[in-house]
């Protein structure tokens, strides 16, 4: 059995007749007996750290590890630079709890206002928080930010993706908002059917759409923005955050909030979490922003210093009345986000959008020399789906060499998704695997 | 110090990304014209920004850390190791079934194992967080009585101890809150539990032990009575540390659960999370769970009435990982855990008590709570005075105002993870700046002394707020 | 602080100021040292009902919250602006800083003079 108790049998014996007890039952008197475990649980024998590592390392080898892949749809497979790795895993960063004590967590406090900096600048607006849980779930704090005692229906976009509406939509069930969803034409919005359900609603709160869409599409996000703040409601831009190096920011299209999932600033695959998410905005919203806030002030000498700040907000004062309950957030995982910008700095940054779009480009390019044609006549950056005569087929023969494809969606048509780790080479991989197939 | 930002150079740098090997091609879009203004920096530059920023921290590796109910214990560097296989880091959460049986088969058996800790017939690892999971098993409740027609139980019982989480989720549940008194003893006033009680409760949510560290001896009436009035009742989590192996939730009548695994199993805690907060239920509830839930270690399936989702994908796995690599380790003896645990809050108690007032003066669980209100208001040394002099002598101090039933709170959870000689360190802090209260109030009242910036205006911070860095 | 003689105080540590059919209402010199430093003021908007007894607004510090209870029913004619850029206005002058000024007002919780308020928080 392995353990991590220092202290021997004994020496627990010797501190509990020390302080007036002969053993652990009698320590534990107080906890009635009708309540305690009667007999022992059942889980297995303790381990020591070689077996606990043969163990483990074997349910690991038995998940298959691709060495190219082109699937994306909410987690990107981008490079993490290995300044990442090795600065996160700095124990000082990792094993420290919520900075409550400014003066002792000044490491942690100004690397999370760093990020939300960061945040703030990629996105284009005047402030971020300092994290939640993930893109989705940050989709759903957004709109409930919006919301006020007039309006709270909050309305997002059919070409968003659904693993965020879902998310939404089960907030909604516990606050009691309505969720109405803005139907798609050709992979985008339907702006005038957004104009018309807005106004017929006096309640409407936010509208919601991903930035590139579901489908990869750069939709019309000035039209949208504009047909959501004619009706005096919040427009929600929910981005990749790495495609803000080739596109507008939102702050550049006039939204209000604007979140999304920081998994790829700096973060694996990781079988989807934990991941990143970022939520940013305009100043005036600064008070119904949920979760921690980072903010700089001076020590009694005069010196600058950081401090969780504007905490009235929050649940462990405001409790029943907070903005949300997060406590707990990613702040690790923004640590990461902030080390992978400093890190990449303005140039690789743009760097890096380019090249998403020039392979998602280029491959779009060859599967529609081949037969598998864009589906949507958008512009688009890493993502855009084709058409497919046979999805599973194709898959399969992609995964017997080790490639992982697009993500099959609807009407056998694939999702595809391109990032810098996609040289040529891979590319035309999937091309010569395709033409073999068909 | 220096931001990073204020150590950047225009045109400096780090090579990254290679040349593009294909045509370039962007979407055509109006064109970006405001940059990003992101830190131009050399790697060697940025490495000793981040090692002074680490300087700067204090984790449970730096030192001791007994932050009441948040059970900082010692992180094993297997569990790190393990979550960083690529076996695991590198899988797409959308991959094919056939291609995640390791993963799936993992979280199957880490399953089995908090159910058989907690009692509880499935667990969902969707919540991202303790507070998460909290949110998740109110919508549980709420589900399962709107499908009986009971929509109308609008009302979640709180007692005025619980964590200011417990209200808060409540509220993003739709829910009301209604706050239970304790009583003298620091538990639950059980005359004002039914005196709440009625056609409208929903649940009750309760942290036992609770948070001055005690175990409810009337546990079993508090969950009759609850489910007698027709409400269910909710367990949160964050103490389980204090009765692990000891006592199952789901035997003393609770019907729901979140655990923290970042508390009680061990995974570190990153500077604020990624935590992990799965969420347990009884058979009945099952129907409701949010997520794909996978029982047979291969398919995930979505349950029939599910609530629907609380993350992207299946919540934070790799912390899930930790925690049942944690577990393989710990097997069958997590008793000891809980043991060790409450004899080391228990010996701090004991060898303090003498000249610190103690809110509850009886047996504590696995934390422990100093009311200093009876010093300060002779000497106007404050919770938050001894908080900062601790940290001169290299401790992080405990939580303090909190709970908000006692006053001028210190709670302190030492965890099973600390040796004897490093509580004996403690208490002697403790003993010296008690002295120090009385000889030289000011000293207390002036430090810290020896940390990277003294303290701190929390006031100038709230009413000036800069959230962020001005760039000139 | 003396608490001025023409204001009429709650137990819940308000003073209202008649003036006309309207009354001012704010929070008292007592309220205000025990919260400490505010750091913001929340305050409904023009037109809204508020009931005597019941929160008409909150003050923040630092590190807690406080509901300011409405002393009055009535409706809410004019807020303060001035305190939601400066809630310190409150600590250094709170019979000066009025949160609201209240019409229509119908019912009133029950007040106290300056002399019976300060003996109750004496």
């Amino acid at each position: 059995m392995g353990t991590f108790i220092p202290n021997t049998r004994e020496e627990q014996l010797k501190m509990l007749k020390e302080i007036g007890y002969k053993d652990f039952d009698d320590l534990f008197k107080i906890i009635p007996d009708e309540a305690k475990v009667k007999g022992e649980l059942n889980l297995p024998e303790g381990l020591n750290e070689i077996e606990v590592d043969r163990k483990v390392q074997g349910l690991a080898n038995k998940n298959v590890v691709f060495r190219s892949i082109f699937r994306g749809a909410g987690a990107y497979n981008h490079y993490v630079p290995s300044a990442v790795d090795a600065i996160a895993g700095k124990e000082e960063f990792l094993t420290a709890y919520t900075p409550y004590q400014a003066e002792i967590s000044q490491g942690i406090l100004q690397s999370i206002f760093e990020y939300q900096t960061m945040i703030a600048e990629i996105t284009g607006m005047d402030i971020a928080n300092a994290s939640l849980y993930d893109g989705a779930s940050a989709a759903a704090e957004a709109c409930w930010m919006c919301k006020d005692r007039k309006h709270s229906t909050i309305y997002v976009s059919g070409a968003l993706d659904w693993r965020i509406l879902e998310v939404i939509k089960t907030y909604s069930f516990g606050r009691e908002s309505k969720v109405v969803v803005i139907p798609d034409k050709d992979g985008v919005t339907d702006a005038d059917a957004l104009r018309k359900a807005l106004a017929d609603d006096p309640e409407a709160s936010c509208f919601l759409m991903q930035y590139p869409n579901f489908y990869g599409i750069v939709e019309d996000v000035d039209e949208l923005c504009k047909a959501t703040h004619e009706a005096d409601a919040k427009f929600i831009m929910y981005c990749h955050p790495l495609a803000l190096g080739a596109l507008r920011s939102p702050g550049e299209v006039g939204a209000d909030i604007a979140v999304g999932e920081g998994q790829p600033l700096g973060l694996g695959l990781e079988f989807g979490g934990p991941y990143l998410g970022f939520l940013s905005t305009k100043e005036e919203n600064m008070r119904t922003i949920p979760g921690r806030l980072i903010g700089e002030t001076v020590d009694t000498k005069g010196d600058r210093g950081f401090v969780l700040t504007i905490q009235a907000r929050e649940q462990h004062i405001r409790r029943e009345k907070a903005s949300s309950n997060v406590c707990s957030n990613e702040a690790w995982c923004a640590l990461r986000a902030g080390i992978y910008l400093s890190t990449i700095g303005p140039k690789g940054f743009e760097e890096v959008a380019t090249l998403c779009s020039s392979k998602a480009h280029y491959m779009a390019d060859e599967l529609g020399k081949i037969g598998m044609n864009l589906v949507y006549g958008g512009e688009f950056w890493n993502e855009f789906v084709t058409t497919c005569p046979d999805a599973e087929k194709l898959n399969a023969a992609l995964e017997e060499r080790g490639i992982l494809g697009g993500l099959p969606i609807c009407d056998g048509n694939i999702l595809w998704c391109c990032t810098e780790l996609n040289s040529k080479e891979d590319i035309d991989e999937v091309i010569a695997a395709a033409k073999e197939v068909f | 110090m220096k931001l990073i930002f204020e150590k950047s150079i225009p045109g400096r740098g780090q090579d990254i990304f290679p040349k593009c090997d294909v045509p370039v091609k962007m979407p055509n879009v109006k064109a970006k014209e405001i940059k990003a203004r992101l830190p131009e920096i050399s790697e060697n530059e940025m490495g000793r920004h981040y090692t002074a920023l680490a300087k700067r921290a204090h984790g449970v590796n730096d030192g001791f850390y007994p932050l009441g109910s948040c059970t900082m214990k010692h992180n094993p560097r297997i569990n790190e190791k393990m979550a960083n296989l690529p076996g695991f880091a590198k899988l797409h959460p959308l991959q094919p079934e056939h291609t995640v049986q390791g993963a799936n088969e993992l979280i199957t058996e880490l399953e089995q194992f908090l159910c058989e800790i907690t009692g509880m017939d499935a667990v969902t690892f969707q919540p991202a967080a303790g507070a998460h999971g909290e949110f998740a098993g109110l919508l549980l409740i709420k589900a399962y009585h709107h499908d009986r027609g009971e929509a109308e139980r609008n009302e979640i019982l709180v007692p005025d101890a619980a964590h200011g989480t417990n209200p808060a989720s409540a509220t993003m549940a739709g829910y009301k809150s209604i706050t239970i008194k304790s009583n003298e003893n620091g538990t639950v006033d059980i005359e004002d539990l039914k005196a709440h009680l009625g056609p409208k409760t929903a649940g009750l949510m309760l942290t036992n032990p609770n948070t001055v560290g005690l175990f409810d001896p009337n546990i079993m009436e508090i969950t009759r009575l609850v489910h007698e009035a027709g409400g269910l009742c909710y367990y949160d989590g964050a103490n389980l540390n204090a009765v692990i192996g000891i006592v199952r939730p789901a035997d003393i009548g609770f019907d729901v659960i979140h655990m923290n695994l970042h508390k009680t199993f061990s995974t570190p805690h990153g500077g604020g999370g990624p935590g992990s907060g799965p969420c347990g239920c009884k058979d009945f509830l099952m129907p409701f769970l949010p997520g794909l839930t996978c029982k047979d270690g291969k398919e995930y399936k979505r349950a029939e009435k599910s609530i629907g989702n609380l993350t992207g994908f299946y919540g934070n796995f790799l912390v899930n990982v930790k925690a049942y690599t944690y577990l393989l380790t710990i097997g069958k003896d997590v008793a000891s855990l809980a043991q060790n645990a409450v004899l080391n809050a228990n010996y701090m108690q004991e060898k303090l008590k003498d000249i610190y007032p103690i809110a509850f003066d009886t047996t504590c669980m696995h934390e422990f709570v100093i009311g200093l209100d009876p010093i300060y208001r002779k000497t106007h040394v404050s919770a938050l005075d001894v908080a900062k002099a601790l940290l001169d002598y290299g401790i992080h101090p405990p939580t303090i105002y909190f709970p908000l039933i006692v006053h001028e709170a210190l709670m302190i959870e030492p965890t099973e993870t600390e040796t004897r000689e490093t509580l004996d360190e403690a208490i002697e802090a403790f003993r010296e700046i008690y002295d120090r209260i009385f000889n030289s109030p000011e000293s207390v009242q002036q430090a810290p002394q020896t940390t990277p910036v003294l303290r701190l205006d929390d006031t100038r911070a709230a009413r000036e707020p800069h959230l962020r860095y001005t760039f000139d | 602080m003396i608490d001025p003689k023409e204001l009429k105080y709650s137990r819940d540590d308000e003073w209202v100021r008649y003036e006309g059919d309207a009354v001012y209402i704010g929070i008292t010199d007592y309220a205000q040292s025990e919260l400490g430093d505010l750091v913001f003021v929340n305050l409904p908007e023009v037109d809204d009902e508020v009931i005597a007894g019941e929160a008409l607004g909150d003050v923040e510090s630092v590190k807690a919250v406080a509901d300011v209870i409405s002393p009055v029913s009535g409706v809410v004619l004019e807020v303060n602006e001035e305190l939601l850029d400066d809630a310190s206005l409150i600590n250094n002058d709170p019979y000066g800083s009025w949160f609201v000024k209240v019409g229509n007002v119908s019912e009133t919780v029950e007040l106290l003079t300056a002399d019976e308020y300060d003996e109750y928080r004496g």
